[in-house]
């Protein structure tokens, strides 16, 4: 019998020897956060192997953007990663604006930096609020999806959409902010501040969520590396490295912020419990961000001029955004014509996905739970 | 009592020739469809549509308010919705177990109403071996359990029904030798003996009788919320992990019999703690009212389901409180810590009954400082934590 | 160390095998001889003051004119901050690549995306098979002369104009 490409074996003996069990967990599945698919070889709890299978979401959005030019890609981005569209959105913008050698204002790149930090927030609250849900408490995800929501109303103010943003634009952003915004969003960083403790109090304190969460499904730094884990997972393996510091884009060499990497606070250096707790810091991080920029914020247009039919020189160019779910890399082709020729976006999730397999030999089927939302998977944009 | 009341009727000639014992048998039918549909399902429904409010006024949300006034008839709804939907049953399932297993679940729930003393007098039955009999009967929730998630013939189902029947028959150790240390404390199984040796006031409740019924009390909360499959113990239904355990493959009305099961487990579990610790349906004298028979149950009546039900909304809350524990810690916490914190427990007791036949009016005073204390500390937490989120509070129910 | 600089010392120590280097583009890159790319990508990771120690991204763009698809290797030093990028060209038809799985577990999933949407094998590859599209799929997609099947196992994939 075959399953997802490997062979099951059923031996029926005579005496009393165990078999080990295949789950097929999904693709309809209430935890895989998405249409995720795994075949897991169990043996009772414990798991012997669990195989991701991908592609249930695959949308072949890198074909459509040979079809539809330079702007008109830009609300396909959105969907590459539906949960911190923001940083598609720049990705594609930054990566195309490096093609064409385009220039983006200052005040356009400080509209950027807000929304992406105001879409990483509501992003990791959405990361650390399943993940809670996950491992069986109900309430903190309820807490977190409340001030969420908080920041889809801003982020609905600032571009007319809550989840599929379209903000951004190759040179610039789309509007600038509306009147009022810099009151609305202190006002949500002043409660948001408040509730992060309250929330620390309630979910990182637990014995019992600890108790599931630490040292559970440890990734050393090496195995991290080599798998090019990114973001999040690899600064809670203890690697500190950030793309928005350490190569700096956009307007982020002016602002401070530290870059928080995992300690092992409750059990070992690059354990769930350091993924899900490195999340809630960045969202220290991003409230410290958003407060610099609604001081820093130069008068001036949001904008840059950008021809309509945008033909950049041939060549390629990569570059790389620190979405939430860290390093997503663009590479785009040009021939010369209106069309890309060739994009590619290698996302956090696609490698977090990969790494499952090697990580969850030996733990026990709830554990695979608690590994895939400490890894922050969010399907399609592993499918694309 | 029932018994007396039958005997007047055939006195009176109104069953005619009808031998006694069929009489009798009439008449305990009749007592428990009273109980059963007068009490028990209202009771379980009720606390769906009470949980779910409670949940939402946790959760900084609004609950269902739209089925009548405030949405007190959504259970009602949600009953009458199971009971018209299409009952699927798997093609490769058992269908006879399949259709079974809701029934042994059921039945495990309701035969432990009969030896539920609401009052003094009102129990459909006070069987000298009671809280046996009612361990026992809980106990057949497993069966049903594992039947529905073998017969499911779903994967998923199959480790739930496994799961539930290692935690509900690991956790039935230590919470009877915790219910045994207030059996040697009373020396009798009748529930209603044992209500009777406790009184009114909180130092007259086993809980606060020695340091070891006092921790024996929780041992018993802990191993009831695990017997009963709740969080942090629900892990036969774990939705993340096994998509719905062993209800995955029920639908229609048979679901619904499980629903019914596991929210009348949480009164059935409420009432097993206050009947032995928490002095039962011991209600204060008020001097009117407690004159009259009628005045004392109805009194007695509302200690009880109050007490019970304030038990209830605590394991609400802790359900929306806790996350789930995984299935080797919880084998660890009872084997490893329960267990052995029990049997110490048991011994203790006997010990302090040797030593304080009479129980000791020193300790008892003392434990009940010490209980009101940590419910002070609670709220001074709670106080602190409110004052830190500046959260704001609405108290009143309605939304 | 700047992009030069790096492709200075592949030069020094493949020499031939670096077919060509290109300084002056937006991202410089150096062509290198598909045999050679697991010993350069190897020297990059290994040798201590180049130290690329990851594989950022691996991408293959097919050049339908010039008759070769080109797989894009893009190499990053956490250690020292600078980017490699490397190119392997292969012929459009049975093009075969090292693997550099061996170098690079990343590049296990990488290179299985690859050899789904544009059809490059990589030899040695551990786990070769399809992973977006299904296993039965016919074609590769990101292909230029990709034409989509009408139907996939009954299932038309073209729809129906609403404005008819």
């Amino acid at each position: 019998m075959s399953v997802a490409g490997f062979e099951v074996e059923v031996d029926r003996g005579s005496g009393l020897e165990t078999e080990e069990m295949t789950l097929n967990m999904g693709p309809q599945h209430p935890s895989t956060h998405g249409v995720l698919r795994f075949v897991v070889k169990a043996d009772g709890e414990v798991m012997r192997r669990a195989v991701p299978d991908i592609g249930y979401l695959h949308r072949s959005i890198e074909k459509i953007s040979e079809k539809v030019g330079y702007h008109g890609f830009m609300p396909y981005t959105d969907r590459v990663d539906y949960v911190a569209a923001m940083f598609c959105n720049q990705g594609w913008g930054m990566v195309t604006e490096k093609l064409a050698g385009i220039e983006v204002p200052k005040r356009g790149e400080y509209c950027r930096v807000i929304a992406a930090e105001l879409n990483r927030i509501s992003s990791h609250l959405l990361a650390v609020g399943t993940m809670i849900l996950d491992i069986g408490a109900i309430t903190p995800f309820f807490h977190a999806f409340r001030e969420r929501e908080k920041i889809n109303d801003l982020l609905e103010e600032l571009c007319g959409a809550r989840l599929t943003y379209n903000y951004m634009r190759v040179g610039g952003v789309a509007w600038d902010l509306p009147p009022g915004y810099e009151e609305k969003v202190l006002a949500f960083l002043n409660q948001l501040e408040p509730m992060l403790d309250e929330h620390y109090d309630l979910v990182s304190e637990n014995t019992l969520f600890r108790g599931r969460a630490a040292s559970v499904a440890t990734i050393s730094a090496e195995t991290a590396i080599s798998y090019n884990l990114v973001g999040p997972n690899l600064r809670a393996s203890g690697v500190r490295y950030d793309v928005r510091r350490d190569e700096p884009y956009s307007v982020y060499p002016e602002l401070e912020f530290d870059v928080p990497v995992g300690t092992g606070m409750a059990g070992e250096v690059g354990d769930s419990f350091d993924r899900y707790y490195l999340r809630v810091q960045e969202i220290r991080e991003s409230v410290k961000i958003l407060r610099q920029c609604f001081q820093q914020i130069p008068d001036g247009p949001v904008v840059a001029k950008v021809p309509r039919k945008l033909k950049p020189p041939a060549g390629d160019a990569q570059i790389r955004v620190e979405s939430a779910r860290g390093d997503m890399s663009w590479y785009a082709v040009s021939d010369g014509s209106e069309f890309p020729y060739r994009c590619k976006v290698r996302t956090g999730s696609f490698a977090a996905m990969s790494i499952i397999e090697e990580i969850s030999q030996g733990l026990m089927l709830a554990d695979l739970v608690t590994v895939i939302a400490s890894l922050d998977i969010v399907a399609p944009e592993v499918d694309r | 009592m029932l018994q007396q009341f039958l005997d007047s009727l055939i006195a009176d000639g109104v069953f005619g020739g009808l031998p006694r014992d069929i009489v009798y048998l009439i008449g305990m039918a009749a007592a428990g469809a009273l109980v059963v549909f007068g009490f028990v399902l209202n009771v379980a429904g009720v606390t769906t549509f009470v949980e779910r409010r409670v949940w939402a006024r946790i959760q900084s949300r609004v609950g269902p308010n739209r089925v009548g006034p405030q949405g007190i008839l959504q259970w009602l709804a949600d009953g009458i919705k199971l009971l018209m939907k299409e009952e699927v049953i798997p093609f490769a399932a058992d269908a006879r177990l399949f259709k079974l297993a809701p029934f042994i679940v059921t039945i495990g729930f309701i035969a432990a109403f009969v030896a539920m003393p609401f009052s003094s007098v009102l129990i459909v039955a006070d069987l000298n071996l009671g809280i046996l009999y009612i361990t026992a009967m809980t106990s057949l929730v497993v069966v049903g359990i594992m039947v529905a998630g073998w017969a499911s013939n779903n994967k998923w189902s199959l480790i739930g029904g496994i799961r539930a029947a290692a935690q509900i028959v690991s956790y039935e150790i230590p919470a009877a030798l915790s219910i045994f240390t207030v059996i040697l404390v009373t020396g009798t199984l009748s529930m209603q003996g044992i209500i009777q040796q406790q009184g009114w006031g909180p130092w007259d409740w086993f809980i606060f009788h020695s340091p070891f019924t006092f921790v024996g009390f929780f041992i018993t909360f802990i191993s009831l919320l695990a017997e009963g499959n709740r969080t942090p113990f629900d892990l036969p239904e774990a939705e993340s992990e096994l998509v719905a355990g062993f209800v995955t493959e029920y639908s229609g009305a048979r679901y619904l019999f499980f629903f019914l099961v596991e929210w009348g487990n949480l009164y059935v579990i409420s009432a097993i703690l206050v009947t032995l610790f928490l002095g039962g349906w011991q209600a204060p004298p008020i001097p009117v009212i407690s004159d009259s028979a009628v005045g004392r149950n109805v009194l007695e009546f509302l200690t009880f389901f109050l007490k019970s039900y304030f038990g209830v909304v605590l394991m609400m809350w802790i359900r929306a409180t806790l996350p789930r524990t995984r299935v080797d810690q919880l084998m660890t916490t009872c084997w490893k810590y329960l267990l052995p914190i029990a049997f110490f427990n048991f011994m203790g007791t006997a010990l302090w009954v040797l030593v304080f036949p009479e129980g000791f009016r020193f300790a008892e005073i003392l434990l009940t400082a010490v209980g009101f204390g940590l419910l002070g500390y609670f709220a001074y937490r709670v106080a602190f934590h409110l004052r830190r989120s500046g959260a704001q509070i609405t108290l009143s129910p309605l939304s | 160390m700047d992009a030069t600089e790096i492709f200075e010392r592949l030069r020094a120590q493949f020499s031939d095998k670096i077919v060509s280097v290109d300084a002056e583009a937006v991202d410089p890159s150096a062509v290198v001889e598909g045999d050679a790319i697991v010993d350069v990508c190897k020297f990059l990771r290994d040798t201590e003051d180049l130290r690329c120690n990851v594989l950022t991204n691996q991408t293959g763009v097919d050049y339908k004119e010039d008759g070769y698809i080109e797989v894009v290797y893009h190499l990053y030093s956490y250690t020292h901050r600078h980017y490699a990028i490397l190119k392997v060209r292969t012929p459009r038809d049975q093009g075969t690549i090292p693997s550099v799985e061996s170098v690079w577990k990343a590049a296990n999933w990488l290179e299985r995306e690859i050899y789904d949407l544009l059809g490059v094998r990589f030899s040695s590859h551990s786990d070769l098979r399809r992973i977006l599209m299904p296993e039965d799929w016919v074609g590769h997609p990101l292909r230029k002369d990709f034409v989509e099947p009408t139907e996939y196992h009954g299932i038309s994939t073209t729809r129906e104009s609403l404005l008819r």
